[in-house]
């Protein structure tokens, strides 16, 4: 994926990426010449399919841990995620993603909690001391 | 306005590199690996998970070790067939010292696979999901030195042909079949498939011989692919049937 900026005729620059927490994304890109910066916002889908491929849009900044997908995005058949929670848990850092899930769902499944809400998540961080997360 | 491939400058998004970063990790970690080998078939319920199985503990038997990886990420059966305990870091170890690594040992009990994302039009990614959690078992378990690593295939294609393209090169392939001539017609075709990717046809191994399943599918397939029938697994098979399949390899 490249972007060029058509005035300019030069190639735009890797910016930033965004995860606003709602499943899409943002990527900056600016020219180099004319200083112009222009933003491409996915869609969930799009994010997802991105995602999908162990990849991350603007490059890693960690290397990858071993079974990071798997981990991060198989539902193991413990408690269920709310649509909020999944977003929010989106906006944890992939590299440590999986592990997070693991925390939410043994300290919901401990409690017999069936879905993990953001209160839930919430409530669990404040017991467990895991601000931050 | 200049096309793709007229900008010169690398590719900013770096998904390219992270794509060829993950394609030399799955060459590292199999680099000690000397032979992989697909279990396949094209037709479901012909036994190739059952002869996946049994063919990898008679190996290890025979003094070879062994690593099993379970394709077939929605039906995962090798954990069970080889007895393999569920372990923190893959790869776990079953009966006779079999190494495997299987989608079943990340989920709970009886629980299908289901990834989480966006429940709409889930099928842009799902698949997409799926081949990156076989990139993950071919380049994140530490196999170590293995003669030779089983990949059990679910039914049909697809799977085959995710395979190469993570591999690079095409897996030799063992295919499975049942005597009848419905068998015959649906593993024609993933021998086909596997001939026009290059894969080496290693034998055909008829299982389920001797009961109420009558035909001849293995000899057709051999005939027209001229491959071996390298072992014909009765209903009730004993260790010996396995270890002449596993002398054959």
């Amino acid at each position: 994926m490249k972007f060029l900026c058509v005035e300019c005729d030069q190639q735009m620059a890797f910016g930033e990426r965004q995860l606003p927490g709602d499943g899409t994304l943002a990527a900056t890109f600016k020219c180099p010449k004319c200083g112009r910066v222009v933003a491409m916002l996915t869609n969930p889908m799009e994010t997802q399919l991105v995602s999908s491929l162990g990849v991350e849009i603007g490059g890693r900044t960690v290397p990858s841990e071993p079974f990071e997908m798997v981990r991060a995005n198989v539902v193991t058949g413990g408690p269920a995620w709310s649509t909020d929670a999944q977003e929010r848990l989106s906006r944890v850092p992939s590299f440590v993603r999986g592990m997070v899930k693991k925390i939410y769902a043994d300290y919901a499944k401990e409690r017999g909690i069936p879905e993990i809400t953001p209160a839930i998540m919430d409530t669990a961080r404040a017991e467990l001391g895991l601000e931050g997360m | 306005m200049r096309t793709y491939h007229q900008l010169t400058d690398p590719d900013r998004s770096g998904l390219a590199d992270q794509i060829g970063a993950q394609r030399k990790r799955v060459a590292e970690r199999l680099a000690g690996v000397r032979r992989i080998v697909a279990v396949m078939s094209g037709k479901g319920g012909v036994g190739k998970s059952f002869v996946t199985a049994h063919l990898a503990r008679a190996l290890a038997r025979g003094g070879r070790s062994v690593g099993v990886l379970d394709a077939d990420l929605n039906g995962p059966t090798i954990p069970g067939l080889l007895q393999a305990p569920p372990t923190a870091q893959p790869p776990a170890v079953g009966l006779d010292g079999v190494k495997c690594i299987s989608m079943g040992q990340f989920l709970d009990e009886g629980a299908p696979l289901t990834f989480t994302g966006p429940a709409a039009e889930s099928f842009v990614w799902r698949g997409a999901m799926e081949a990156s959690a076989l990139r993950e078992f071919l380049g994140d378990v530490e196999w170590g030195k293995l003669d030779m690593l089983l990949l059990d295939l679910p039914p049909g294609m697809q799977r085959y042909v995710e395979l190469c393209d993570i591999l690079g090169n095409p897996p030799a392939a063992l295919t499975v079949t049942i005597p009848t001539p419905e068998s015959r017609d649906a593993v024609r075709r993933a021998m086909r498939a596997a001939v026009e990717r290059g894969s080496e046809l290693l034998g055909i191994v008829e299982n389920m011989v001797g009961g109420a399943l009558q035909g001849t599918a293995g000899d057709d397939l051999a005939a027209e692919f001229a491959a071996p029938v390298v072992a014909r697994i009765p209903w009730h098979p004993t260790p010996d049937s396995w270890n002449q399949l596993a002398a054959q390899l």
